[in-house]
């Protein structure tokens, strides 16, 4: 309780007859204690008292004591340290940081999010706070007043309601299996060493408006581990001299996949070469076999801070190695989308006949090709994926009449080969026909999706690709074929693959036309392809969905004008479809990202437990507040930040709901063009 | 035949539009090789490709010729093989490609020789191309394939790197006029 008396004891010291007097509250008598735990508290508080006491006297002091306060820069990345980070794992209160973080854990039992009313102006407070923060490292000593008093405003907010908060607190829930604390739903980022010195950044909590943001200002091992996370684990020597650092690399991964046959053979991993993993194969096999044959399949089980989670399917093992916190359920989706992609190269009767013939047969042969793909999807999986944790596709967001022009088109043109025509762009469905009674599984548009927004096969080659696949969804017994046509959609119109190059591929316009079984049909669907291309440039429709692949995702703030909200999820269960906001301004790291993802993964968990029927989750923590939301038409999860008040949070949920309600046919494909 | 020959708007201009096919082993460097000859770029590392590309470019041969070569470059691995005759049926032309470091990729490439030979167009023009010459460069003993062992197998045989620009260059608008005057004759022609 270090912290509510600190709070009180900066009240108490008289600064409220100072110029920051804004707020209603006054120390609660129960609180002011004579205080002997100052040396147990974390130094923000601190030095926020200090500043608050010189800012009462002088101004001028200010800007030196507040300075001991802020945020370092982020420092390069450090390949040397990486023995030292291991060695923090595993032997603690060996290091200096170790000590230091000893304090922190008391801080977190209290410190709460400020739920009450009267912080209802830390919206324009934080934009204060965001130019101090902003302005701290241009050094402009001007604005930090702002900053501090904006910190003394937030302590007092945790005294004074506290009350309140206690109520709200017993809504959380225990939700994941590995280690999962309440209090750090975003920090399990960094996996279960819950107490990791580095991922406590309190005390620049209630300093910086983004704490999503503010963690990659922190030098930690941790945050550059992250970003390192895609880096390649290169191959170990034959000599073996470099064997312990790979393995020590290939440790420090957040996330792994390895996929082996039933009589162990390797078929992919993610990261590490063979001679690195060939003994942790066998391991796995064994503990797998050894469960098998007592006839109780081993599903995943915790170690070293790590889920693992087992999926056998026919001949395979799937695992998924696992430090972000999703829960089993989660990971099982991630494991069976790469069985998919599996089974889209080679169809499962290939699979069973192969396996049948030969047991011990080395898979990665028939599947030489197929491991771009499989790492495109399991480093989606490690950014974190909405489509994947939501099962359900976005959509560009374009009117309903501009829609119907594209299927109108569409239909048009198609033939009889056709089986499923798609127009995509960057990664959001635009337009679909189909069959009446064939619909498209969500899971085959991910792989599609993944093999041309993610892998970078086909663009690499032009462009332009004739593919066989199997989509399991829809048939796993046969191939599909495929075209594949990508059109720029920068400005410099062009069908032209070379100033494909800079537009990245945020914007790319693919035209997918799928036909039935029937490889001969390619150059029917080439001249589908060149007539759609021809009709949609002269009915206008190209520029629209070129302008709304260049205007990007609205942001939450202009979907719902004010809202306290930062990110949202919302998905229509109907339509198997998903709409969310930009990650900008809130998110734009990967950093960021993935502990928004991580949040929206343990919101997910918890109103999907089997056991629970939850119909809305409220969830607080020091970097944000969040509202999950289920009704049997809709999943809504949505994020705000940590000074949001409650209500606010939920009106603009309901704000969020009727939005959607209002744009369905935009957002949304009803339906799509049926033949 | 698909090609066509066109006289354009100039008198005594020509165009001229092929079909031309890349088959080979995988990681021989297909892909790489029309990279090159379409967009001069190299890449150091590539993702396989997945099914068959297709790829076109245009060049002058002269001030009144222009030959427009549609290119489908091809995966080579085993399951899509099938898929093949596809694009070769119509081909005007197939450039088998290996790989000559891998003593393997000769065999393969022998096998789509064998296999156009026997199943494509009887105009088809084969060129049999040994990539990589730049590794060979740098490693003489890396090679594994000499080029007389290839030319004992084809009359000539060209050597070419996709790194390296000049030698693929002349390797394709070599081939360019061979194929304008086959098709334009009509002379059968064998391949390198």
């Amino acid at each position: 309780m270090g912290y509510d008396s600190e709070g009180s004891a900066v009240t108490s010291d008289g600064v409220n007859n100072t110029a920051i007097d804004q707020r209603d509250t006054s120390p609660l008598p129960g609180e002011v204690k004579g205080d002997s735990t100052i040396d147990e508290t974390v130094p923000a508080v601190r030095d926020l008292q200090v500043g608050a006491e010189s800012s009462a006297t002088s101004q001028s002091v200010v800007p030196s004591t507040i300075h001991e306060d802020e945020p370092r820069p982020p420092l390069p990345p450090r390949p040397g340290n990486l023995d030292l980070l291991q060695e923090g794992n595993y032997s603690p209160g060996s290091s200096p940081q170790r000590s230091q973080k000893s304090a922190r854990p008391q801080l977190q039992s209290t410190a709460t999010t400020a739920l009450s009313r009267t912080d209802i102006n830390t919206q324009s407070y934080q934009d204060g706070s965001r130019e101090t923060y902003a302005a701290s490292a241009e050094t402009i000593p001007s604005s930090k007043p702002v900053g501090v008093f904006g910190s003394i405003k937030r302590v007092k907010g945790l005294g004074g309601s506290e009350t309140a908060d206690s109520a709200s607190l017993k809504s959380y829930a225990p939700t994941l299996e590995a280690g999962g604390d309440v209090e750090s739903l975003l920090g399990e980022v960094l996996g279960a060493y819950q107490a990791r010195p580095a991922w406590k950044p309190l005390s620049t909590q209630y300093e910086t408006p983004d704490p999503f943001d503010s963690v990659i200002y922190d030098d930690d091992e941790a945050t550059v581990e992250f970003y390192r996370e895609f880096d390649e684990v290169r191959a170990v020597n034959p000599d073996g001299e470099n064997g312990e650092q790979q393995l020590v690399q290939w440790q420090s991964k957040r996330k792994n996949f390895l996929i082996l046959s039933s009589a162990g053979k390797p078929i992919y991993n993610r990261h590490g070469d063979d001679n690195l993993i060939s003994g942790y194969i066998g391991i796995i096999q064994t503990i797998i076999s050894f469960y098998e044959r007592a006839n109780d399949q081993l599903k995943g089980f915790t170690a070293a801070g790590a889920r693992f989670v087992i999926m056998s399917q026919g001949p395979l093992y799937l695992v998924a190695i696992s430090k972000l916190g999703e829960n089993d359920a989660q990971l099982r989706v991630q494991l069976e989308a790469l069985y998919m992609q599996i089974l889209s190269t080679l169809t499962l009767p290939t699979l069973t006949h192969l396996f049948a013939n030969r047991a011990s047969i080395d898979l990665r042969r028939p599947l030489q090709g197929t491991e771009p793909l499989l790492s495109a999807l399991a480093d989606t999986f490690t950014r974190g994926s909405p489509p994947t944790l939501l099962s359900a596709l976005e959509c560009l967001k374009i009117r309903k009449s501009q829609r119907q022009v594209i299927n109108d088109t569409l239909l048009r043109t198609k033939c009889d080969t056709l089986l499923y025509g798609l127009v995509v762009a960057s990664g959001r469905l635009v337009s679909v026909v189909r069959p009446r009674k064939h619909s498209l599984h969500p899971s085959d548009l991910q792989l599609i999706f993944n093999m041309l927004f993610e892998a970078r096969g086909v663009k690499a080659g032009g462009g332009e690709n004739w593919i066989p696949l199997c989509l399991p969804g829809f048939n796993k017994n046969g191939y599909l074929y495929m075209y594949v046509s990508f059109v720029s959609a920068s400005e410099s119109d062009g069908e032209e693959a070379d100033d494909r190059s800079e537009s990245g591929k945020q914007e790319e316009i693919a035209i997918l036309l799928i036909s039935a079984n029937n490889k001969e049909s390619l150059y029917d669907l080439l001249k589908i392809r060149d007539a759609v291309v021809d009709q949609l440039d002269k009915n206008g429709s190209m520029s629209i969905i070129k302008a709304a692949v260049r205007r990007g995702r609205s942001t939450a703030t202009d979907i719902v004008p004010g809202t306290v909200l930062r990110h949202f999820l919302y998905k229509s269960k109907g339509n198997v479809q998903f709409t969310m906001p930009s990650y900008e301004p809130h998110f734009t790291t990967m950093l960021a990202r993935r502990r928004l993802l991580s949040l929206y993964h343990t919101l997910h968990a918890s109103v999907h437990a089997k056991n629970t029927h939850l119909k809305a989750h409220h969830c607080i923590s020091h970097e944000s507040i969040s509202l999950a939301w289920v009704t049997p038409f809709f999943e809504l999860y949505c994020v705000a930040g940590p000074h949001a008040s409650r209500n606010a949070l939920a009106q603009s949920a309901n704000k969020v709901v009727q939005w959607v309600r209002r744009e369905e046919e935009r957002v949304f494909i009803i339906g799509g063009a049926v033949f | 035949m698909t090609s066509r020959v066109s006289t354009g708007t100039r008198p005594g201009a020509r165009f001229a539009q092929f079909k031309l096919v890349l088959l080979g082993e995988s990681a021989v460097g297909k892909s790489s090789l029309v990279l090159r000859f379409v967009k001069d770029q190299f890449d150091d590392y590539r993702e396989s490709t997945i099914g068959a590309a297709f790829l076109t470019q245009t060049i002058s041969l002269d001030e009144n010729t222009t030959v427009k070569f549609e290119i489908w470059d091809t995966a080579g691995q085993e399951r899509y093989k099938s898929l093949a005759p596809m694009y070769y049926r119509n081909a005007n032309c197939a450039v088998v490609v290996y790989d000559i470091t891998q003593a393997s990729s000769l065999d393969k490439a022998k096998a789509w020789v064998k296999e156009l030979q026997r199943q494509a167009n009887e105009n088809i023009i084969i060129a049999l191309a040994g990539n990589k010459a730049d590794l060979v460069g740098e490693h003489p003993d890396k090679r594994a394939i000499t080029t007389s062992d290839a030319e004992a197998y084809a009359k000539g045989q060209v050597c070419f790197s996709s790194r390296h620009q000049r030698r693929r260059r002349r390797t394709f608008e070599n081939y360019s006029p061979l194929l304008h005057e086959s098709c334009l004759l009509n002379r059968p022609a064998r391949g390198i």
